[in-house]
């Protein structure tokens, strides 16, 4: 029933370069959650777990042939904005936000499916919209509305760094399909001076203190910049060779916070030094250019534009994840794909592999 | 072939752009290699240093609290530096060493500082771990003499609070305390730490996150002998916002003192913006005692005394409110056209219906009573006929347009609804259908009524505005440090009556009456200068029976209550007086109400040299003055 060509044409790369990573991701949460004592199943145990499941799910994605996600776009869309509106309405709340929705047998975050919902939305609408040299601003005015329902309903959770992540794909694909040099002149002539002067003229003092507090959630708590201090301390003591495997002393020691999810890449730094993290950088980098590869090499406009979207999802975290925790970007909870600990980002990059396999499989089908 | 040569070109399009996106990621990938490079090769040393030979150390300091002023911008409650002893997990080897090393060098209970030390496990290791709080002076030289003996042992300052009225209205200011575990879960207080002090009750509860302000911190590398080596970063703590009242303190405390010692509540508010004046709840209790631990003693006095000191009772003491419902039940006969000004019923002491015998509270009698008369003494046989012919229904629709018997919102935590029975709530309470003998205790607001302090003052206050009900709330104004005023709090109409204004009239006529006239039951509320008009109640706490007529326990007494306004022309202030078992309502509330609004009058009259500014009272001592601000103090505390 499976064509032969779809099995001969696996892209055995792809699950290569996704396995190697989550391997040594589940390395390091050995290693950063050595410090903890607690009882039941162990971080890398259960991380094991999310892999293989996760590894699974992008198998039975894969199986499916992406046109249907177009048919379905909208629904889902539809769909996932009904249950944001249900997060906001009777969501459960933890650390100051509400993110999850209860549905009885499990909780979902609604906002992590949305990183996929997007990215399926938004190439069912470029591909069916055909345009001339780049997109006028005319043109952007119906994407810009799809896209700012979502992220302004994640926002209002609130969680800037999803919401974040879903702008940045979304531009990441409407570039892909270009822009007009006006269209860029506009949109920055519109916003640099209205941001500039809502923040000037408009606010009061305490607003724009809530809005810093929003942009960095850090900055109103104690110990504020303490996290970064401490992380950069760990990435910097690793030197060229590292302090060695469960050897770091700020992460055994629990200097880091979040060591295991958020802040796991700066365990890998100090233990593994320069010489791991370039390692690590390159295989990302790898993953990140054999993504757009599969966009370039695929005969169908979809399938490009689902290409570059799961890439630019996978590509976004990594920058922001790391960036942060190296002192580049303000703390917001954005984790490492397949690095860090954590079953629902492991899931949502999956799925992602899941549909860049798919597309990879069938590139001589179209 | 136009048209396919398009379709081509829009293919190739985004083709050639993902060579493009390629670009972009390998030069923000390279960027972040090169920040990486330039922390572990070319940083590497110093990064090396910080995390093998010294030490980041994070030392929060608290923010000062809000002030709480009264409505003339007397300070009511201020803050005063508290010391408190933490520990630093990571610079401290051998905890248990160090806890026996304090304890007897502080002579503390070493379980006590173990027991907080355990609360802390599995937080932060830089975070200081507050181990005893409220500490001494001389406690705080003890351990600055020992400095070298004492390695990650800090002394901070914290600001607690400082009555300057001691326990004057202590349930309303409420106190703060140590924050808890359990709210330490809460969303709310996601943004504390363990050791920070929050409101617990009354106003410093419900307005917390105004007056809280946001703690500050300094981030300092120290050596291994703790000595500072440099500051890496510091914020300085926001001083909370304070708050001006719409409580008058030297009212207040007048009313305090009325109740020389009974269980009570009263509430003073303006009739015509539902400010609180004065809230009482005697008696009160210490509320610096609740920022540490309690001394056992004082705890179990407090427990202990029958006066229950710890209840709000203003707000959440549910009492019948006697006769003086009596209003009540008039303004519904009057408004049903059951009754006018003229009807009169004859009184020989009691009423009989349906076999049952229902006694008037004056054996003899009252013979033939009016409108006038039966609120000016009180005739229970007046009411039970009216409630008979209304039926408890409309007494309790009457209520209801008062928005009697569920909360007004003033803001506090606990306040509570009363009970104003109609029959499809016995229904469902009970399950048993209302039966008429059931109605002529509730016209005379005793049976299954209930109403608090508060909602007698607003019942009071309708009556005296003839109609409108505001909410009654506690907070003029939030004013920050700089006193600059960032909300005002306008009064707030929850609603109107919808009755006829004579009605009011002829009420009031009789409330005029109780107080004035001979023979009213309220004379002792009286003032020479000044028309009061109000009523009496008395409640039974003990159904009528052998048991009142013993020598009564005091929890068996009756309930004293009165309420009141004036002046009676040009109505400002309504007055509701509990005296919890005190006796009969004319004889133990109407004489605290009465030096309640004696007081109120003459602090209303201007002093004689001040007369030109008097209208501006404020002018004299400015909202800012004031507050004080305890920020340097507290810094100057940490330095030492």
């Amino acid at each position: 029933m499976i064509d032969r060509r779809l099995v001969t044409s696996f892209d055995w790369t792809l699950i290569g370069l996704v396995s190697v990573i989550c391997l040594m991701g589940i390395l390091n949460i050995y290693s950063a959650s050595a410090a903890y004592k607690l009882g039941g199943t162990a971080y890398y145990i259960k991380q094991l777990n999310w892999m293989a499941f996760g590894l699974l799910l992008s198998l039975v994605v894969a199986s499916l042939d992406y046109h249907i996600l177009e048919d379905f776009s909208y629904w889902f869309y539809g769909f996932l904005i009904l249950l944001l509106v249900a997060v906001l309405l009777v969501g459960k709340r933890s650390l100051g936000a509400t993110r999850w929705l209860n549905l009885g047998f499990f909780t979902i975050q609604p906002s992590e499916l949305m990183k996929i919902v997007i990215i399926v939305t938004f190439a069912r609408f470029f591909n069916n919209y055909h345009t001339v040299g780049g997109l006028k601003v005319k043109e952007m005015l119906f994407p810009l509305a799809l896209l700012a329902v979502p992220a302004l309903l994640i926002m209002k959770q609130p969680d800037l760094g999803t919401a974040t992540l879903v702008v940045l794909i979304a531009i990441s694909m409407a570039f892909y399909i270009g822009f007009r040099w006006s269209t860029i002149v506009t949109f920055t002539l519109v916003t640099v001076p209205l941001s500039w002067f809502a923040w000037a003229v408009y606010m009061k003092p305490y607003q724009k203190s809530r809005v810093l507090d929003f942009i960095n959630p850090e900055r109103s708590r104690l110990g504020s910049g303490y996290h970064i201090i401490q992380s950069k301390i760990a990435v910097g003591s690793g030197g060229f060779w590292g302090k060695g495997y469960v050897k770091g002393t700020q992460a055994q020691l629990r200097f880091l916070p979040e060591q295991h999810t958020d802040f796991a890449f700066s365990v890998f730094a100090e233990e593994w030094g320069f010489f791991g993290t370039l390692i690590l950088i390159v295989l990302y980098l790898c993953l990140i250019l054999w993504g757009l590869n599969i966009a370039r090499r695929c005969n169908d406009r979809l399938g490009g534009l689902l290409a570059v979207g799961v890439t630019a999802m996978l590509f976004w975290h990594t920058i922001i994840n790391i960036g942060m925790v190296i002192g580049l970007f303000p703390v917001v909870g954005v984790p490492l794909p397949f690095f860090s600990y954590g079953g629902t980002s492991m899931i949502t990059s999956m799925v992602g592999v899941g549909i860049l396999q798919s597309i990879s499989m069938r590139r001589f089908m179209f | 072939m136009i048209k396919e040569q398009r379709y081509v070109r829009e293919l190739a399009q985004p083709r050639q752009r993902t060579f493009m996106l390629a670009i972009g990621v390998a030069v923000l990938f390279f960027l972040l290699l090169l920040r990486l490079w330039y922390l572990q090769i070319v940083k590497v040393d110093d990064y090396r240093a910080m995390s093998e030979n010294n030490r980041l150390r994070f030392l929060p300091v608290a923010a000062s609290r809000g002030a709480l002023m009264d409505r003339n911008g007397t300070i009511m409650v201020n803050n005063r530096p508290s010391f408190s002893l933490s520990i630093i997990p990571q610079e401290v080897k051998d905890v248990e060493g160090m806890l026996d090393r304090l304890a007897s060098l502080l002579q503390l209970d070493k379980t006590e500082l173990r027991e907080r030390w355990e609360k802390s496990k599995g937080r932060a290791r830089y975070y200081p771990v507050v181990i005893a709080i409220n500490i001494s002076r001389e406690q705080v030289e003890i351990v600055e003499e020992n400095r070298l003996r004492l390695p990650g042992v800090e002394v901070s300052v914290k600001p607690i609070r400082e009555y300057a009225f001691q326990n004057s209205a202590a349930h309303l200011l409420g106190y703060i305390g140590e924050i808890s575990d359990k709210e330490l879960d809460i969303a709310a207080y996601s943004d504390y730490n363990p050791g920070d002090y929050i409101g617990k009750n009354g106003i410093e509860k419900a307005w917390e996150k105004e007056l809280h302000g946001s703690d500050g911190g300094r981030q300092l590398e120290v050596d291994s002998r703790g000595r500072v080596l440099r500051v890496l970063n510091e914020s300085s703590p926001t001083v909370g916002n304070s708050l001006m009242l719409t409580i008058d303190s030297r009212l207040q405390r007048v009313a305090e003192t009325a109740f020389g010692g009974q269980a009570g509540a009263a509430v003073v508010m303006n009739v015509n913006n539902g400010e609180v004046l004065a809230f009482v709840s005697s008696p009160t209790f210490d509320p610096s005692l609740f920022a540490g631990r309690i001394p056992v003693d004082i705890w179990k006095g407090y427990l202990e005394d029958k006066r229950h000191p710890l209840e709000n009772k203003a707000l959440a003491g549910q009492y019948p409110p006697g006769s003086t419902f009596k209003m009540l039940t008039a303004l519904a006969g009057l408004e049903a056209g059951v009754i006018n000004e003229n009807t009169t019923v004859h009184c020989d002491g009691a009423y009989e219906m349906g076999g049952s015998k229902f006694r008037c509270w004056s054996k003899s009698g009252h013979g033939s009573v009016n409108l006038r008369k039966s609120l000016k003494e009180s005739c229970d046989v007046y009411y039970y006929q009216l409630g008979e012919k209304l039926g408890v229904d409309r007494i309790a629709a009457m209520a209801e347009r008062f928005m009697l018997g569920r909360e007004l919102g003033i803001g506090l935590q606990n306040e509570k609804k009363g009970l104003i029975p109609t029959s499809v709530w016995k229904l469902k309470r009970f399950g048993k259908k209302w039966y008429p003998g059931e109605t002529l205790p509730v016209a005379i607001g005793q049976g299954y009524v209930l109403m608090t302090p508060i909602q007698l003052a607003s019942m009071v206050a309708t009556v005296a505005n003839e109609g409108t009900i505001y909410r009654p709330h506690l907070v003029k104004k939030v004013v920050d440090p700089d006193g600059k005023t960032l909300k005002e709090l306008v009064p707030e109409v929850l609603g109107t009556t919808g009755i006829s204004p004579a009605s009011f009239k002829k009420v009031k006529q009789g409330l005029y009456a109780v107080v004035n006239d001979p023979g009213g039951t309220g004379a002792n509320a009286r003032l020479w200068d000044v028309k009061v008009a109000g009523k009496t109640g008395t409640s039974q706490v003990v159904k009528l029976g052998e048991d009142r007529k013993k020598a009564r326990k005091y929890e068996h007494m009756d309930h004293g209550l009165f309420v009141a306004f004036a002046p009676y022309d040009k109505p400002e202030i309504a007055v509701a007086v509990v005296v919890e078992h005190g006796g009969g309502g004319g004889a133990v509330a109407a004489p605290i109400a009465g030096k309640i609004l004696r007081s109120y009058f003459d602090l209303q009259k201007p002093p004689a040299p001040k007369q030109p500014q008097a209208k501006e009272p404020q002018e004299d001592e400015p909202a800012e003055a004031p507050v004080k601000h305890q920020e340097n103090q507290a810094e100057r505390g940490a330095d030492e």
